[in-house]
C-alpha cells in the first residue's frame, strides 16, 4: 500500500493583485520505503508542493484535492492531530542548514527538542538518544555539546537530518537538501541519505532542480514545470531518455563529463520560466518548447502514457505513444 | 527617457503614498504638521513682532481665556494665541534647521565611518561614541553660553551634540549595503570611493534618513524647549521662552493655568506629529528597505 | 569517461598570455591566526582563451579572481597584465578596470535594487566617461543577448528573470568593453534551463569579440561545457590543471580523480572524508596528503612516495599550458 498519495492536489496563493496557481492538479504515489525525486526550476511550484504536503504554507494559500498520509488526509486533519503527524510521521530537510539551526543552542538540545515536545524520550534518555541519532548522520556524540557555528556546512546539514530523523519519521521530505554545499560534501550528504532510505525503510520525497542528482537517489522521478507535473517516470529512464522537450533540457543542463556532445556545447532552453499570473495558453510549455506544434497553444495537455509505468504531457508523447519523441532540431 | 524615469518616480511616489495612507497615525501626524506648518509660514501675514512687545501690549494682566483673548494673557497682558502663534516660528525653524545638522553630521560620519573600514572608521566611531556618553544636555547648555544666545547657537548646540545617534545608524546600514554584490561589482567597474558612496550607499540609506529626520525633529524642539526653560534661549520668543516666563512669573500661584498649558500642549502636539509620522515613514519604508536588500 | 577525444596539442597552441599571476601569495588575518588563501599560484589566462578555475569553496578561488581583478592586493608576487605587472595606483587601476571586468554569482544582489537596466548598464561607462553612452548601452545589451535592448532600459532588476539578470549584470562589463571577462559562478544560482544559455553567451562572446575568460567554480561540468583549459585548486595552490580534455578524462591528481568520481552517474566513488582542511594550518609535506586516498591506499607507499608525501614541500606548478599535476605518486608512476 502506498505510504503517501496525492490526488488532484492544487495551491493557489491569494495575493492583491488576484491568485497566484502555483501548483496545479499534481497526482503523485508513493510507496513505503520509496524515493521519489520532485524535479523543477523556481517557480515551478515543487517547493509549494513539498510545504503543503505537511500544511506548512503560509495563510494566503489554499489547497485543494486530497493529501493521504497513510490513508489519512492532511488536509482535514484536525490541529493536534496534524501536529502528531508532523515529526512523528513525517519530517521535513529544508535547504539552507545554515538557517534551520537556533544559534544560541546546543545542537544536542535541539535535535532532543522534538522528541520532549512529543513524550517520545524522557529528558533523562534523550541525551542517549541523540547520540545515536547522532551516530547515524556520521558525527561524533560529543557534537552534541556544540553550537551551529562550530560546524561546517555539511555537518550543519547532517544535524538537520537528525532532527528530522528524531522520532523515526516514516517519510522524510528532503527539499534542496544539498544545493549549498560543496561537490564533496554534496556526496556525502547524498550518501547519508541513500543509506538511511535503505537501511531505516524511511520513504522519501526529494526536492531540487537538479535532474543528476534526483535520478541518483531515488527510484522514480517527476518533472514540474509551471505547477504541473510533466513528465514522470522511472528516474533512470527519465534522466537518460526523457520524453518531454522540457526534461529533455533539464537533463542537458548538468552535462556528464567526458560525453563529447556536450563538450563546448553548453545546452540550455531560450525563454524564461512563465509568470505564474500569467501561464500560457494550452500546454504551458509552448512559448519554449523547441518542438511545438501548431495546435499546443490550444491543446489540453494531460499525462500520456510514455511507456512501462511512464507518462509524459507532451502531444508527441500522445502522437507517438512508446516511439521516441524526436530529437530537438 | 528622463520622462519615462519621472513616471516612473512619480508612480513610486504614488505607491508609497498608498501605504503611507494606510498609518492611521501617522496621517493624523501629518495633518498635525501641515496645519502647524502653514500657520507659523503665514503668520507674518497676519501679526508681527509685536505680538510679544510688552510695551504694545495693554490688555489685561493674567486674564483667564475669553473671546477677546481665547487662550489668556500673560503678566504683561500680551496675548497667549499670539504668542503661540509668532512662537512657532522660532520652535519649528529651531527644530527644523538643528535636526538638518544633527542628520547632515550624523549622515557623513557615518557613511564615512562604514565605508572606510580601516583606521579611518576607527577614528570616527570612536569620536562618535565620546560623543554619545557626554551628557548632551549639559554640554549644550555649556556650548550655547559659552557662543551666546542666538538661534545660530542653539542651532548648533543641539545639532552637535545629538548627531551620534544617527551616525551609529547610518554606519550600520551603510555596513549592510556595502556588503552586498553590486558594490563589489562597482568596484570592478572602477567606482571609486566618492562614486559607491553617492550613487550605492546614499541611495539605500535615504528612506531610513528621511524617518530619522523626522524624529530628530521632535527631538530637537523637545531641547531647545528644554534649554530655553534652564534660561539658554535665543532672545525671540519661542514655546520654550514662554514656558520660561510662565516660570518666572510664578503663573501657577496666579491659577494662571492656560499659561503653562497652552505652550506645553503646542510642543506636546509638534512633537507628538513629528514622531508619528516618523514611526509611520519607518513602517512604510522598512518593509520595503529589506525587500530592496534581499 | 574512458573516451578521450581531440589530442590535446590542438588545445594547447600557442596563445598570447593576456592576464597571468605569478608566485601570487595572499594572506589574511584570520581569528587572530594567518590564513594562505592564495598560497603560490601560477596562472595564465591566454587571448580569446577561457579557462576554468575549480574547487571547494574555501580552496581561494574567489581570493585568486578577487586578486587578479586588483580588489586584492597580494601579500607577495604579482598579478600581470599584457606582460606588464598591475599597479595599484588608483588612476592605473581605474584603466585596468577597462581591461578586466567581472561577473558575480548572484546577478540579483549584483544589481542596485534602485536603479534601472539602463543605469546598471550605464554605470561603467559614465565612471570612466565615455561618449556615447545610450549607444553603448544598447550594444552592450544587444550582445548580451537582451533584444530588443529598449525593451529592457527601464526595468527594474525585480522585474527580471535569473537569466535575463545575469545577462544584464554581463551587458554591464561588456559596456567597457573589456579583454577579459573574470566570472566567479556565473551560473550557480541560475535555473537549470537557463544555465547553457548564459554559458552558450559566454562561448559566443569569445568567438565574436575574442573575449578570454577565467571562470570561477566547483562545477566540473560547467569546465566541460565551456573552457579550453582547467585549474583545479586545493587549499591556496593549484594542484592540477591542463587542457580540459585530458585533465577531465585522464585526471592524474588523486584531487581531481576525487571530485570527478562523485560526480553522479560516475562509475566508483572516491567520497573523501572530513571537510576541505583549514588555510590558517596548511599541512606539511603534500598539502593533500591527510586526505589522498591514494596515500591512504598504500598505493603511495608502494611506488615508495609516501615519504616525500607526507614530508617534503611540492614545487609550485609553473603557468604552462600543458597537462601537469603537483603530485609525487603521479610523478612517479608516469
Amino acid at each position: 500500500m502506498s505510504l503517501l498519495e496525492l490526488d488532484d492536489v492544487s495551491v493557489t496563493y491569494r495575493i492583491a493583485e488576484g491568485e497566484v496557481p502555483a501548483v496545479r492538479g499534481v497526482s503523485l504515489t508513493l510507496g513505503s520505503g520509496a524515493a521519489l525525486g520532485v524535479a523543477g526550476e523556481s517557480g515551478s511550484g515543487k517547493s509549494t508542493l513539498a510545504m503543503a504536503l505537511l500544511r506548512l504554507l503560509p495563510r494566503d494559500a489554499r489547497v485543494t484535492g486530497r493529501i493521504l498520509l497513510d490513508g489519512e488526509d492532511v488536509l482535514t486533519m484536525k490541529w493536534g492531530r496534524l501536529r502528531a503527524v508532523r515529526w512523528a510521521q513525517a519530517s521535513i530537510v529544508f535547504q539552507g542548514a545554515q538557517h534551520g539551526l537556533n544559534p544560541v543552542h546546543r545542537i544536542g538540545d535541539q535535535i532532543a527538542e522534538p522528541l520532549l515536545v512529543h513524550n517520545l524520550a524522557k529528558p533523562g534518555e534523550a541525551g542517549k538518544r541523540v547520540a545515536e541519532l547522532l551516530e547515524q548522520v556520521g558525527l561524533p556524540a560529543w557534537r552534541a555539546r556544540s553550537y551551529p557555528h562550530e560546524l561546517s556546512g555539511g555537518q550543519r546539514q547532517r544535524v538537520m537530518i537528525a532532527m528530522a530523523l528524531a522520532c523515526s519519521p516514516r517519510l522524510i521530505i528532503a527539499d534542496e537538501p544539498t544545493t549549498a554545499l560543496d561537490v564533496m560534501v554534496q556526496a556525502q550528504v547524498l550518501t547519508l541519505i541513500k543509506e538511511l532510505v535503505a537501511e531505516h525503510d524511511i520513504s522519501l520525497v526529494m526536492i531540487s532542480h537538479d535532474l543528476s542528482v534526483l535520478a541518483d537517489v531515488c527510484d522514480r522521478l517527476a518533472v514540474m514545470y509551471a505547477g504541473r507535473v510533466v513528465e514522470q517516470g522511472p528516474s533512470r529512464e527519465v534522466f537518460h531518455d526523457p520524453r518531454h522537450p522540457y526534461s529533455q533540457a533539464l537533463a542537458a543542463a548538468f552535462p556528464t563529463v567526458g560525453d563529447p556532445a556536450s563538450r563546448l556545447a553548453p545546452k540550455g532552453l531560450g525563454g524564461d520560466p512563465p509568470d505564474p499570473m500569467d501561464l500560457p495558453t494550452g500546454c504551458s510549455f509552448h512559448p519554449r518548447c523547441p518542438v511545438a506544434l501548431e495546435e499546443c497553444p490550444t491543446l489540453d495537455v494531460e499525462l500520456w502514457p510514455a511507456g512501462d509505468r511512464r507518462a509524459a504531457a507532451c502531444v508527441h508523447v500522445r502522437d507517438h505513444g512508446r516511439d521516441r519523441v524526436q530529437e530537438k532540431a | 527617457m528622463s520622462t519615462f524615469t519621472w513616471t516612473r518616480r512619480k508612480r513610486a511616489l504614488g505607491r508609497f503614498w498608498e501605504d503611507f495612507r494606510k498609518q492611521r497615525g501617522g496621517l493624523a501626524g501629518l495633518v498635525i504638521l501641515v496645519v502647524a506648518v502653514t500657520l507659523a509660514v503665514v503668520a507674518p501675514l497676519f501679526i508681527d513682532q509685536g505680538v510679544t512687545s510688552v510695551v504694545e501690549n495693554t490688555g489685561p494682566r493674567w486674564s483667564p481665556p475669553s473671546l477677546d483673548y481665547p487662550f489668556g494673557t500673560d503678566e504683561s497682558g500680551r496675548s497667549i494665541l499670539l504668542m503661540v502663534w509668532w512662537g512657532s516660528r522660532t520652535s519649528l525653524l529651531i527644530g527644523f534647521l538643528a535636526a538638518l545638522l544633527t542628520v547632515g553630521i550624523g549622515t557623513v560620519l557615518g557613511i564615512a565611518a562604514g565605508h572606510f573600514r580601516g583606521w579611518i572608521g576607527a577614528v570616527i566611531m570612536r569620536v562618535t561614541d565620546w560623543f554619545l556618553v557626554l551628557p548632551s544636555l549639559v554640554t549644550a547648555l555649556v556650548l550655547a553660553a559659552i557662543l551666546g544666545g542666538s538661534t545660530f547657537t542653539i542651532i548648533m548646540a543641539i545639532g552637535v551634540t545629538s548627531w551620534p545617534s544617527t551616525a551609529r545608524l547610518i554606519r550600520a546600514q551603510t555596513l549592510a549595503v556595502e556588503a552586498r554584490p553590486y558594490i563589489e561589482r562597482s568596484k570592478a567597474l572602477g567606482g571609486g570611493h566618492w562614486h559607491i558612496t553617492t550613487r550605492h550607499v546614499l541611495p539605500n540609506v535615504a528612506p531610513l534618513l528621511l524617518a530619522s529626520t523626522t524624529l530628530q525633529v521632535a527631538s530637537a524642539i523637545v531641547t531647545e524647549s528644554t534649554l530655553a526653560f534652564l534660561g539658554v534661549t535665543a532672545n525671540k520668543t519661542s514655546w520654550g521662552t514662554m514656558l520660561r516666563g510662565s516660570y518666572d512669573w510664578n503663573a501657577a500661584s496666579y491659577g494662571a493655568w492656560w499659561y503653562i498649558l497652552i505652550p506645553g500642549l503646542c510642543i506636546l502636539a509638534v512633537v507628538m506629529a513629528f514622531t508619528l509620522c516618523g514611526r509611520a515613514l519607518e513602517t512604510v519604508l522598512n518593509p520595503r528597505l529589506r525587500k530592496a536588500g534581499a | 569517461m574512458t573516451e578521450t577525444q581531440a589530442p590535446a596539442e590542438e588545445v594547447t597552441t600557442a596563445r598570447r598570455t593576456l592576464l597571468e599571476a605569478r608566485d601570487l601569495h595572499v594572506e589574511f588575518a584570520s581569528r587572530g591566526r594567518r590564513a594562505r588563501a592564495v598560497d603560490g599560484v601560477n596562472l595564465a589566462v591566454g587571448e580569446g582563451e577561457i579557462v576554468a578555475l575549480v574547487g571547494e569553496s574555501g580552496c581561494g578561488k574567489t581570493t585568486l579572481a578577487r586578486t587578479l581583478l586588483g580588489l586584492e592586493k597580494p601579500t607577495s608576487g604579482t598579478v600581470r597584465y599584457g606582460g606588464e605587472p598591475l599597479r595599484y595606483a588608483s588612476r592605473a587601476l581605474k584603466d585596468y578596470r577597462r581591461q578586466v571586468q567581472l561577473v558575480l554569482q548572484d546577478p540579483m544582489g549584483s544589481l542596485n535594487p534602485r536603479q534601472t537596466v539602463y543605469e546598471a548598464v550605464a554605470e561603467g561607462p559614465r565612471i570612466h566617461g565615455l561618449p556615447d553612452e545610450a549607444d553603448v548601452v544598447n550594444n552592450a545589451l544587444a550582445r548580451a543577448g537582451l533584444r530588443p535592448p529598449e525593451r529592457f532600459l527601464l526595468r527594474y532588476p525585480h522585474e527580471l528573470s535569473g537569466g535575463q539578470r545575469q545577462r544584464v549584470v554581463i551587458a554591464g562589463a561588456l559596456a567597457l568593453d573589456p579583454k577579459v571577462l573574470i566570472a566567479d559562478e556565473p551560473v550557480a544560482s541560475l535555473d537549470a534551463s537557463v544555465r547553457g544559455e548564459i554559458l552558450a553567451l559566454m562561448l559566443r562572446l569569445r568567438d565574436e569579440l575574442g573575449l578570454s575568460a577565467l571562470v570561477v567554480t566547483h562545477d566540473l561540468g560547467l569546465a566541460w561545457n565551456i573552457a579550453d583549459r582547467v585549474a583545479v585548486m586545493y587549499l591556496g595552490r593549484i594542484v592540477e590543471s591542463g587542457p580540459v580534455e585530458q585533465v577531465l578524462t585522464a585526471p592524474r591528481h588523486p584531487y581531481t580523480q576525487a571530485l570527478l568520481s562523485v560526480l553522479p552517474e560516475s562509475p566508483e566513488r572516491v567520497v573523501l572524508t572530513g571537510e576541505p582542511p583549514d588555510p590558517t594550518r596548511i599541512p606539511g609535506g603534500c598539502r593533500f596528503h591527510a586526505r589522498c586516498q591514494v596515500l591512504a591506499s598504500g598505493k603511495a607507499a608502494e611506488a615508495g612516495v609516501d615519504a616525500r608525501c607526507r614530508g617534503e614541500l611540492l614545487e609550485i606548478l609553473p603557468a604552462s599550458a600543458g597537462a601537469q599535476a603537483a603530485c609525487y605518486y603521479a610523478d612517479a608512476t608516469g
